[in-house]
């Protein structure tokens, strides 16, 4: 059960500002959405939590302590693409957290400590619905099964926090529905505290606890470079509203190839 | 009519198509060697074919009257000794250099723009100063091969190990990868099939700088016999000899091809190429 709060974050490169005073406070086992415009500055947000980048003002706590200043297994991170090795098969690419943590010198295992790690890793990819495709290399998997690879690759290290950077944004709808229902199955079961970087605000309804958006909001051209996005919407939800529902529905709709408009 | 782009030869129509250049070489240089020996018997620059025949036999399977060894054998032995030794440090150098530069801001920092300009030192100008400085032996021409071969071989790994995506690096620091891991375990396995690449790139410059080394001092080498043949027009020997080095060549150009799809089958789900 991890808090995390952001303290007043700004991010500037050279002169252009591209993110001013966030501040927001998170509670334990929250999913934030976060959503926006593009170029809004989501995403550099989401590397900031990370520890890719750091905030040009301004700071960010992990149950009262600040980032490390690099990224660390505390924080699991799934990609929109390249989180996988392709030179690893699906059972590999799992059991790569355990190896580089129980060899520090080599990052592999051999004998025994390996196949022990291996079998860890098949019961991560079976938590996913990979377990047949544990021999099959990512280039043979398709996209929302490269995808459920990522999220059993970076659960493997127990992170508390666990980012997500438009991971089904790639995604065909029926296989973006499930895959959804799985992430929120793991959400609740590791009682992470999740960010999420989405453009599909469906998505972001349907599996946020809470979401929060960035924008500009000054927009003149001469102001572009001197004013960043900030919060212009935090939006608390409850996982029992109906609104999730009817997100639900429309979500197996959209999968049956119907394009029905949300109802009411 | 389909489009030209979008036509393929059938199995049949391939192998023909492939045989055809090679038909066709040997064809004119048959012709072009018959019409010379007609007019002139004792022409040495096209010999025919027996001729050719009987150069072999002596280079190839016959003891040499004077040190009684099998010239080519020798010869060989001798080449690829060398070619092997520079072609492994290279590689050794290669590997190093490139991941360095490719991974570490602090390596790139200090050695990318050195490296630009020493790889912009043509090789066979320094030939001198290597016989100066290593002297006429067996070192001079391996280093010869170095020079030009590494820091080809350093750019092309440092390239290929920048264009690893950042997402992969950044996700095996989350996994909680040291750097030295990250290097074991995702850049260098990446980094074997590239590598494979760029050898079979740089073994044509390889056999330059070989043969170039051994035309100048040597006292055995393929590249020395056939320079020391050219003083007697010695075409019988020299074209067998220029050819058995393009067999090796391609041989080995063949060999890591079979290595890069046997050992690393990923590799070519990477979509790299066209089938």
């Amino acid at each position: 059960m991890t808090a995390v709060s952001i303290r007043n974050v700004w991010k500037a490169y050279d002169d252009q500002v591209v993110l001013e005073n966030i501040s927001f406070e998170v509670s334990p086992h929250s999913f934030v959405s976060l959503v926006g415009p593009s170029g809004c500055g989501k995403s550099t947000f989401l590397r900031m939590v990370l520890s890719q980048e750091t905030p040009t003002r301004g700071s960010i706590l992990v149950d009262g302590t600040p980032l490390a200043s690099e990224p660390m297994p505390d924080r699991g991170v799934v990609f929109q693409k390249y989180s996988v090795y392709p030179h690893l098969t699906a059972l590999e690419n799992v059991a790569l957290g355990l190896e580089l943590e129980r060899s520090p010198l080599l990052g592999r295992l051999f004998g025994a400590r390996r196949r022990a790690a291996l079998e860890e890793a098949a019961a991560g990819l079976e938590a996913v619905g990979l377990a047949p495709a544990r021999d099959k290399y990512p280039s043979q998997l398709s996209g929302g099964m490269q995808q459920r690879l990522a999220i059993a690759q970076a659960l493997i290290k127990k992170p508390r926090i666990l980012l997500l950077d438009e991971p089904f944004g790639a995604l065909d709808p029926g296989i973006r529905a499930d895959i959804h229902d799985l992430m929120l199955d793991l959400w609740w079961n590791t009682k992470m505290t999740v960010f999420m970087v989405s453009h599909d605000l469906r998505e972001a309804f349907y599996l946020g606890t809470r979401v929060i958006a960035f924008d500009r909001t000054r927009t003149r051209p001469e102001e572009q470079d001197a004013y960043g996005a900030t919060i212009t919407f935090d939006i608390p939800l409850d996982p029992a509203d109906p609104i999730k529902k009817r997100i639900r529905a429309a979500e197996e709709a959209a999968a049956k190839g119907l394009d029905l408009p949300i109802p009411g | 009519m389909p489009r030209l782009v979008n036509r393929r030869p059938g199995r049949a129509a391939r192998v023909i198509l492939a045989a055809l250049p090679f038909a066709l070489a040997l064809g004119a240089y048959a012709i072009g060697s018959h019409l010379r020996l007609s007019e002139n018997p004792n022409d040495k620059l096209l010999p025919s074919f027996p001729a050719l025949a009987d150069g072999i036999v002596r280079f190839a399977f016959e003891p040499d009257r004077r040190t009684g060894e099998i010239l080519l054998w020798v010869d060989t032995l001798a080449s690829l000794g060398r070619l092997a030794i520079g072609l492994a440090v290279s590689t050794a150098l290669g590997l190093a250099v490139g991941i360095g530069i490719g991974l570490l801001p602090y390596a790139r920092a200090s050695l990318a723009s050195f490296l630009a300009v020493l790889s912009m030192i043509p090789p066979l100008s320094v030939l001198p100063i290597l016989f100066i400085v290593f002297g006429l032996g067996e070192l001079s021409k391996v280093m010869l091969i170095v020079f030009g071969v590494a820091p080809f071989l350093m750019r092309d790994v440092a390239l290929r190990v920048g264009e690893l995506p950042t997402e992969q690096i950044v996700k095996a620091q989350t996994l909680g990868a040291s750097t030295w891991q990250i290097i074991t375990r995702v850049v260098l396995p990446q980094t074997w099939p590239r590598l494979i690449d760029a050898v079979r790139l740089s073994l044509g410059a390889a056999w330059l700088f070989l043969i170039a080394a051994e035309a100048i001092a040597a006292e055995s080498g393929l590249g020395y016999r056939i320079f020391l043949l050219r003083r007697y027009l010695a075409m019988d020997v020299i074209l067998p000899y220029v050819a058995w080095i393009t067999v090796l060549a391609f041989t080995f150009d063949w060999a890591l091809r079979v290595l890069q799809t046997r050992a690393f089958p990923w590799f070519a789900g990477t979509g790299r190429g066209r089938p």
